[in-house]
C-alpha cells in the first residue's frame, strides 16, 4: 500500500519548520526519521495533507556538552545514540534502552526525536528519558520552551506537544558514569515491550547512593518506580536488598490489557524485570 | 516534486509524487524489481537497500527523502560480472529457498558486516532480527553471513577485499538519519 | 538402471535456482508489466457479518486514473459463479456459493466487496475510500463450540446449520481393529485431554499477484500460486472459458506453504475484469490484504481418549474434532482435517481406533492447506498424548513409545487406519537422536533443577513421528471423494546438440526442483547436471500437472522423471543397436553411453539425439524422435518419519521459553539432494515452533482480525530461533524406485508436540499437564502459578507493535 496524497517541503532551519507547520494548520504533520509516521501512512490511518520534512535541518542532529547537560538534537538517530561517546559517558541508559529498539535499518533512520514525540507507551526511550529527568525543548511560533519529561508525556501517544510546535532537542542531566541497564520484555526480537525497565544506580562503596527507575508500558504514559528508588537508596548492594526494593515495582502502575499479557500479568513483570534491570546495572 | 538519485551508480532525475515510496520509485520508475515488497508495516524488511552506505527498509522511506542520496540495491552488488562475496556465500551456504527474502537478506547482511566484521552466531542473529524469512529456518542464512565474514576479511583474497573495501569505505554514520544532506 | 562413475543423486551440489534469485533478477508476478496495464484494488469488508444495503461507487469512479469499479453484481450479475471447492468430504457436506465479490450479505471481515480499476495502483487504492457501503449488521459466529450450540446464529441463514460436514472412520467397522469404546470401558488406564491447534496464517513472503492479459492469443493468467494446472482448469470449470484458450503461467513464486494452494476470487476477478475492458489488468495485494483475505490455517479443536493397559500398551485411541472451515469453502479446505484421520495412529500399533470431524462455518476467513495439512493436528495431538499417558503411568516417554510403534522388522505394517507404511526404522532414528541429544545427561540435569528448585526449569519433548506425503495414489483420493487424482507428469525432450530439456508438472516455488530433477536427469541419461534445463509452471510448456504440495514432487514427480527417462533410454538402444549393427540385447548402457557387450564400442546419448534430429537413417518404424513422457500414479503414500528432541529451558519467574537445543534424526529414504533436504528441515522446523510458540491469528468478539499485520502475528526472525542439529538415516522407501520419499513437511510436522511437550515436561512439577499454543510467556507462567491450563488470552487486542499505530491519533500530537 502507497500512503494517501500529500504535500511535501523539506525546510532547512528549525525556525522555517516551524512557520511551515503553522501555515499548514492542522492536517500537517512533522516527518523525522519516518519510522512510526509513514507505516501508519502507508496502511492509511492517517492522511495529513502535508508533510514538513525535518530530515534536511542540520542544526537539528547530534550531541553536545553544555555544563552539566548533554543536548541531544531531536533529529540524531538510535544508531548515533548508540554510539555516542558522550552518551555513553554521561548517560549510559540512553544508550541501552537504544540499542533495544526495533532492528538495525529502523534503527538507521528512527530518531531520538522521533521517538519520544510519538510517545508510543511501548516505546523505549520514554521511560530511561523520565528516569534521567531530561527536558525537552520545544519550538512553535511564540519561540521556545522547556518541558520536564514528567510533564511532557500526558496519554497515550499525546505529548504536550501542541500541533505547531516541534521537538527540537533534549537536555540530559549528565549522569556521569552511572551503569544503567534497561530490561526488555517482549515475545520476538524484533517486537515492541510488553513491559521494560530502565535502571541506572550510583553506588558509594558497597551502598546504594541514588537510583533512577522508570517503566516501559506499565500505563498511558511511563512510570517513575519512586517506590523502588527510595527503597534502594542507602541500602547495600545485595540481592536481598534489590529484591525487596523491586517488590515496589507495579505501585501506581495502570497497564493495559492485550493478548500478550493483562494487568496482574504485566505488573509481576515489573516487578521481576526491575529486580533484574537494576541487578545487571550494578553487574556493570 | 524533482528529485536526483543515484541508483546503482547511475544517477536519476525524476518528478516524482512526494507520496511515494523509494521501493515503489526503485521498481515503478527506474525498473529495479530486484528489491521487494513483503509487507506494509515496516517488518519484513525484504526491501532492504542502502542508503548512504547504512541498511534503510525503502517502504519507510519517501523517495523524495532520498534526493541527493545514493542507493546500492541488490542488482548492484555485483561487480564486473563477479558476485559479492555476501551473494557467493549465499548461495555456498543454500541460504535461500523461495528467495523473496533474499535480497533484503543479503542487503542487511552486507551491512551488518560493515559493522562488526567478525560477528558471532549471536551478532549474525540479532544484526537480522529486522528481517523475516519464512523459509529457510535462518541457520544457513546465518552460516553464510559468518562464511562471507570469512571471506571479506583483510587478507583473505585480492578480490575479497576490493569489493568488502568499497563497502566498509562509505561507512560514515553522519551521513544517515534524515535521508539526504 | 543406469549408473554414471560418480552419480549425482545424492550429491550436495549447490542450486541452480540461485543465481537470478541473489542478484534480484527474479520474476516475481509483481514485477512483471504490459503495455497499457492497468491495476486493481479491492474494497474489503470491514464488518464479519452484514446485509450489504447498498453500494455507491459512483464518487469512486469520478477518482483521477480510474477506469471502472465493479460490484458483485456488476461482475456476476445473475449470481451464478462460486468459487470451487474439490474436496466434498461426504456425499451431503453443504457447500455455500462464495461469490467472486459479496452479493447480499458479507460473511467475514476481508472478503472482497468491490473492486476498482485505475491506470496507477496508487490511484486504483485511493479511490476505494470514496466507495459508499452500507451494511445492515447480522449477529457474528465465531468459535467452534459457539457456532455449533442450540440456536445459536447463522453464517449461511439458507443452509439451516453452522455444521458442514461430519466425517467418521471407525477401525471396527472398517474391519481395521477392534472397538474403540469397547477398548476405552476394559481398559486400566484411561487419559482425555482437549487440545487446541490455534489458527495460523500461512505467511508466505511474497504477497499473492496475479495478471491477465485478454489480448494474447490465449487468455493469459500470471500468478503467484503453488497450482498453475490447477487453476487452469479451475478457471475454465468456473468461467465456463475453454479450456484450451486459458495459459496459466506461475513465475517465480516466493513461497506458499499451501497458502498458495487456492483459486482466489481475485484470479477469477482479473479474468474477468480483463476480458471485460479488454486490457491487460494486474493485482497486487498488501500484506494488510494477505492477513485478512488469504486463506489461514489450522484451528482446530482436539478432543482425545487414549486407553492402556498398566504396562503402557495402547488399547485405543478415540479422537474427536472440530475444525474450522471459516466462512466458505476453500479448494481443499474441507478434506484438511480429514487428512489428519490417517495419522492419528501415527508410528503405533493401536488396535482398536475411532476417529470423527464435524466442520464448521464462522464469520471468519476461510481455512485450508498449511504445510502439513491435517498431519501436524494429528501429530501433534498422539505426541502429546504419549507424553500425557507416560506421565500418568510414571514411565519415561521414550520408553513408552519405543513398547508401542512398529517395530522395524514388522514392516510392512498395516495399520489401524488402513495405510500400509512401506517401510522404516523407529529403532534407528531414535537411537541416533538419543545420541546427538545427550538424553541422559539433560535428564540428570533436569532433577538437578528440580532439586534446587532453580528459577529456570528445564525439560525435554519428545516427538516421534511419521506422516503420510507424496500425494498422492488417485484411488485413495478417489476413495476420499477428492475431486482430482494424484498422478503427476514429466516430459524429457532430446535437443539435437545432446542437451536435455526437463518439463515437470510439479510447480516449484522454493523447493530446488530444477536442480534436484537435474541431479536425476543426469544420472539416468548420463549427461552433465549443467547440461539439464528444468522447464516448470506454464501450461504452455508444462502442459500437464498436478503441482506441487503435499510432499509431493519428488516422490511422485521426480519419479515421473525417472519414467520419462526409461522411455528415452528405450527408444535410443533401438536406434543404438541400428547405428551399431547389433541386437538390442548386445547393448548396455551406462554413463551415457550404449556399449556393445564385451567390445568397446559404443555410441553416445548425444550422437544418438543427433542421429535421430538427422533422421537420415533410422531403422524401420522408429519415429524421429526420442522425446518421451510419462504420467506417474504411485501405488502408495511415501511415510518419512523420524526422532525430534527439543529441550526447553523455562524461566518460570516470567514464563519465558527458550530452546536449549533442538535434535532430529529423519528417515526420508534415499536423498537426491542433502543440501535441500537439509533446508527443508530447518524451514519446517521454524514454521513449527512457530506454531508452538509465537503464532496466532485472533479475533475480537466482532470477528475482526487483530493479528493482522506482520507487527502484531508473530513470526520469529533470526534472533528467535536455535541452531538445529538435523541428521538422517535412511530406509529407502520400497514403493517407488528412487526409494525416496517426501520432505517437504516433516519438520512442520514433527516439531510442534516436541517443543509442547518439552515445556510441559519443564513445569509439569507444578501440576501442569498442558498449556494452550502459542506457549507465550504469560500462559506458561499462569500455568506455574496456578497449575492449571492456561487457556487463552485475557484480551482479543492484539499485543505489539502496531498497538503502536493508533488510529485515532494517527501518531503524536
Ligand atoms: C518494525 C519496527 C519496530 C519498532 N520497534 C520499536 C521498539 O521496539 N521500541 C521503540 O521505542 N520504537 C520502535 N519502533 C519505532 C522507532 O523507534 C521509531 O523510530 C520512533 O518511534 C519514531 O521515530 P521517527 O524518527 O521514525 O519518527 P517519525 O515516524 O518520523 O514520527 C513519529 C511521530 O512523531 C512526530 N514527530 C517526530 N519528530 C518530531 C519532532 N521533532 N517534533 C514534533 N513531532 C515530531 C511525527 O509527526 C509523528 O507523528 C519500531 C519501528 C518499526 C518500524
Ligand atoms: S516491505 Fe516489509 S519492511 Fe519494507
Ligand atoms: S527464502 Fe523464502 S522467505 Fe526467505
Amino acid at each position: 500500500m502507497i500512503p494517501a496524497p500529500f504535500d511535501y517541503v523539506a525546510p532547512s532551519t528549525v525556525d522555517d519548520a516551524v512557520r511551515a507547520l503553522a501555515d499548514a494548520g492542522e492536517d500537517a504533520k512533522v516527518l523525522a526519521g519516518g519510522q512510526s509516521l509513514l507505516p501508519v501512512l502507508r496502511v492509511r490511518l492517517a492522511a495529513p495533507t502535508k508533510i514538513i520534512d525535518l530530515g534536511k535541518i542540520a542544526e537539528l542532529r547530534g550531541v553536545r556538552e553544555e555544563g552539566d547537560h548533554l543536548v541531544i538534537g531531536s533529529m540524531t538517530t538510535h544508531y548515533d545514540v548508540q554510539r555516542d561517546s558522550l552518551i555513553a559517558e554521561h548517560a549510559a541508559l540512553l544508550a541501552r534502552a537504544t540499542d533495544t529498539v526495533a532492528d538495525p535499518q529502523v534503527r538507521h533512520r528512527g530518531t531520538f526525536g522521533g521517538s519520544i514525540a510519538h510517545a508510543d507507551p511501548a516505546g523505549d526511550l520514554l521511560a530511561p528519558a523520565l528516569a534521567l529527568d531530561c527536558e525537552m525543548v520545544i519550538q512553535g511560533m511564540d519561540g521556545r520552551r522547556t518541558v520536564a519529561a514528567a510533564d511532557f508525556f500526558e496519554d497515550f501517544f499525546t505529548t504536550s506537544l501542541a500541533p505547531d510546535e516541534i521537538l527540537v532537542e533534549v537536555r540530559v542531566p549528565k549522569h556521569t558514569g552511572w551503569p544503567a541497564h534497561y530490561e526488555k520484555f517482549n515475545r520476538v526480537a524484533q517486537a515492541w515491550s510488553m513491559v521494560a525497565v530502565a535502571a541506572t544506580v550510583r553506588t558509594d562503596g558497597d551502598t546504594i547512593a541514588e537510583a533512577r527507575v522508570a517503566l516501559t508500558n506499565m500505563s498511558a504514559v511511563p512510570v517513575r518506580a519512586r517506590g523502588v528508588e527510595e527503597a534502594l537508596v542507602g541500602q547495600p548492594a545485595t540481592a536481598e536488598a534489590i529484591r525487596a526494593a523491586a517488590e515496589h515495582a507495579a505501585e501506581g502502575t495502570n497497564p493495559t490489557v492485550d493478548a500478550n499479557a493483562d494487568v496482574e500479568y504485566r505488573q509481576h513483570l515489573a516487578r521481576v524485570l526491575t529486580g533484574r534491570a537494576i541487578s545487571a546495572a550494578m553487574a556493570g | 516534486m524533482r528529485i536526483t538519485v543515484t541508483v546503482d551508480g547511475t544517477s536519476y532525475t525524476d518528478d516524482v509524487e512526494p507520496r511515494t515510496l523509494l521501493v515503489h520509485y526503485l521498481r515503478e520508475r527506474l525498473g529495479k524489481v530486484g528489491t521487494v515488497v513483503g509487507c506494509d508495516t515496516s517488518n519484513c524488511g525484504a526491501c532492504t537497500v542502502h542508503l548512504d552506505g547504512h541498511s534503510v527498509k525503502s517502504c519507510s522511506v519517501l523517495a523524495v527523502q532520498a534526493d541527493g542520496s545514493e542507493v546500492t540495491t541488490i542488482e548492484g552488488l555485483a561487480r564486473d560480472g563477479q558476485l559479492h562475496p555476501v551473494q557467493q556465500a549465499f548461495h555456498d551456504n543454500h541460504a535461500l529457498q523461495c528467495g523473496f527474502c533474499t535480497p533484503g537478506m543479503i542487503m542487511q547482511s552486507i551491512d551488518l558486516l560493515a559493522d562488526n566484521p567478525d560477528p558471532d552466531e549471536h551478532a549474525v542473529r540479532e544484526g537480522l532480527e529486522g528481517n523475516l524469512c519464512r523459509c529457510t529456518g535462518y541457520q544457513n542464512i546465518v552460516k553464510a553471513v559468518r562464511d562471507a565474514a570469512h571471506h571479506m576479511r583483510p587478507g583473505a583474497g585480492p578480490e575479497a577485499e576490493r569489493v568488502a573495501g568499497a563497502d566498509t569505505g562509505s561507512r560514515t554514520a553522519s551521513s544517515v538519519g534524515g535521508g539526504g544532506e | 538402471m543406469t549408473a554414471t562413475i560418480e552419480p549425482e543423486v545424492g550429491k550436495g551440489r549447490l542450486r541452480k535456482e540461485d543465481e537470478r534469485l541473489i542478484t534480484g533478477r527474479t520474476r516475481w508476478t509483481d514485477n512483471l508489466t504490459l503495455p497499457g496495464l492497468v491495476h486493481l484494488a479491492v474494497l474489503r469488508s470491514t464488518v464479519a457479518h452484514a446485509k450489504i444495503v447498498s453500494i455507491d461507487t459512483s464518487a469512486a469512479k469520478e477518482m483521477p486514473g480510474v477506469l471502472a469499479v465493479y460490484t458483485g453484481d456488476d461482475l456476476d450479475p445473475e449470481g451464478k459463479i462460486g468459487m470451487p471447492c474439490a474436496w466434498p468430504v461426504t456425499p451431503d457436506m453443504k457447500s455455500p456459493r462464495r461469490p467472486v465479490l459479496a452479493q447480499g450479505t458479507v460473511n467475514f471481515a476481508g472478503e472482497g466487496v468491490a473492486v476498482v480499476v485505475a491506470r496507477s495502483a496508487g490511484e486504483a487504492q485511493d479511490a476505494l475510500a470514496e466507495i459508499d457501503v452500507e451494511y445492515e449488521d447480522l449477529p457474528v459466529v465465531l468459535g467452534l463450540e459457539n457456532a455449533l450450540a442450540e440456536g445459536a446464529p447463522l453464517v449461511h441463514e439458507e443452509l439451516g446449520t453452522n455444521r458442514n460436514a461430519l466425517w467418521v472412520f471407525d477401525s471396527g467397522e472398517a474391519g481395521s481393529g477392534g472397538n474403540v469404546e469397547q477398548a476405552i470401558s476394559d481398559a486400566e488406564v484411561v487419559v482425555k485431554r482437549r487440545f487446541r491447534q490455534q489458527r495460523l496464517v500461512p505467511a508466505f513472503m511474497e504477497p499473492r499477484a496475479c495478471m491477465v492479459d485478454p489480448t494474447a492469443a490465449q487468455l493469459t493468467m500470471w500468478s503467484a500460486t503453488q497450482i498453475p494446472h490447477i487453476l487452469k482448469t479451475m478457471s475454465a470449470l468456473t468461467l465456463g472459458l475453454p479450456e484450451h484458450k486459458v495459459r496459466v503461467i506461475a513465475p517465480d513464486v516466493g513461497g506458499g506453504f499451501g497458502g498458495k494452494i487456492a483459486v482466489l476470487p481475485e484470479e477469477i476477478m482479473c479474468l474477468l475484469v480483463a476480458q471485460k475492458l479488454g486490457k491487460p489488468v494486474k493485482w497486487t495485494e498488501s500484506r494488510s490484504e494477505t492477513m485478512v483475505a488469504a486463506h489461514h490455517g489450522r484451528d482446530q479443536i482436539q478432543d482425545l481418549t487414549i486407553a492402556a493397559n498398566r504396562d503402557g500398551t495402547v488399547t485405543g485411541l478415540k479422537v474427536e474434532l472440530l475444525a474450522d472451515m471459516g466462512a466458505y469453502l476453500g479448494l481443499v479446505g474441507p478434506g484438511v482435517p480429514i487428512l489428519g484421520a490417517f495419522m492419528f495412529n501415527a508410528i503405533y500399533k493401536i488396535p482398536a481406533y475411532h476417529f470423527a470431524c464435524t466442520n464448521v462455518f464462522t464469520n471468519t476467513t476461510l481455512t485450508d492447506a498449511y504445510r502439513g495439512a491435517g498431519r501436524p493436528e494429528a501429530t501433534f495431538a498422539i505426541e502429546r498424548m504419549m507424553d500425557e499417558l507416560a506421565a500418568e503411568l510414571g514411565m519415561d516417554p521414550m520408553e513408552l513409545r519405543e513398547k508401542n510403534w512398529i517395530k522395524h522388522e514388522e514392516f510392512p505394517y498395516t495399520t489401524v487406519s488402513t495405510l500400509t507404511y512401506d517401510s522404516g526404522n523407529y529403532e534407528a532414528a531414535t537411537q541416533k537422536a538419543m545420541e546427538l541429544f545427550g538424553y541422559e545427561a539433560l535428564r540428570q540435569e533436569q532433577r538437578e533443577r528440580r532439586e534446587r528448585n532453580d528459577p529456570v526449569q528445564l525439560g525435554i519433548g519428545i516427538s516421534t513421528f511419521t506422516e503420510m506425503c507424496g500425494l498422492a495414489p488417485s484411488r485413495v483420493l478417489g476413495s476420499l471423494d477428492y475431486g482430482a487424482g494424484g498422478w503427476e507428469h514429466a516430459a524429457i525432450r532430446m535437443l539435437p546438440t545432446g542437451k536435455v530439456e526437463v518439463i515437470t508438472g510439479a510447480s516449484a516455488h522454493g523447493q530446488g526442483h530444477e536442480t534436484a530433477w537435474s541431479q536425476i536427469v543426469a544420472d539416468q541419461l548420463g549427461v552433465p547436471f549443467e547440461d539439464v534445463e528444468v522447464l516448470h509452471g506454464d501450461t504452455q510448456s508444462s502442459h500437464k500437472g498436478l503441482d506441487t504440495y503435499g510432499s509431493r514432487s519428488l516422490a511422485v514427480g521426480g519419479i515421473a522423471v525417472v519414467k520419462a527417462a526409461e522411455k528415452v533410454i528405450d527408444k535410443a538402444r533401438k536406434v543404438a543397436a541400428h547405428m551399431m549393427e547389433c541386437s538390442e540385447d548386445d547393448l548396455e548402457f551406462s554413463g551415457g553411453k550404449f556399449t556393445v557387450k564385451g567390445t568397446d564400442r559404443s555410441t553416445g546419448i548425444g550422437d544418438i539425439a543427433l542421429a535421430v534430429f538427422a533422421a537420415h537413417d533410422l531403422p524401420e518404424g522408429v519415429e524421429p524422435t526420442l522425446d518421451s513422457e510419462a504420467v506417474y500414479d504411485p501405488e502408495n503414500f511415501s511415510f518419512p518419519h523420524g526422532t525430534h528432541l527439543c529441550a526447553t529451558e523455562v524461566d518460570t519467574e516470567t514464563g519465558r521459553v527458550r530452546i536449549r537445543s533442538y535434535v532430529c534424526v529423519d528417515d526420508v529414504g534415499k536423498v537426491v539432494n542433502p543440501i535441500i533436504v537439509e533446508g527443508q528441515m530447518h524451514g519446517g522446523l521454524a514454521q513449527g515452533i512457530a506454531q508452538a510458540l509465537y503464532e496466532e491469528a485472533v479475533y475480537d468478539e466482532s470477528g475482526t482480525l487483530t493479528s493482522g499485520t506482520f507487527a502484531d502475528y508473530l513470526l520469529p526472525s533470526a534472533a528467535d530461533l536455535p541452531s538445529f542439529t538435523t541428521d538422517r538415516t535412511e530406509t529407502p522407501s520400497t514403493t517407488n524406485p528412487l526409494g525416496v520419499k517426501g520432505v517437504g513437511e516433516a519438520g512442520t510436522i514433527a516439531s510442534t508436540p516436541a517443543v509442547v511437550n518439552a515445556v510441559v515436561d519443564a513445569v509439569r512439577h507444578f501440576g501442569v499437564n498442558d498449556i494452550e499454543m502459542p506457549l507465550s510467556p504469560m500462559r506458561v507462567w499462569q500455568a506455574i502459578r496456578t497449575g492449571e491450563k492456561a487457556a487463552g488470552g485475557p484480551g482479543a487486542e492484539a499485543g505489539g507493535g502496531l498497538g503502536s499505530i493508533d488510529a485515532a491519533h494517527g501518531g503524536a500530537q
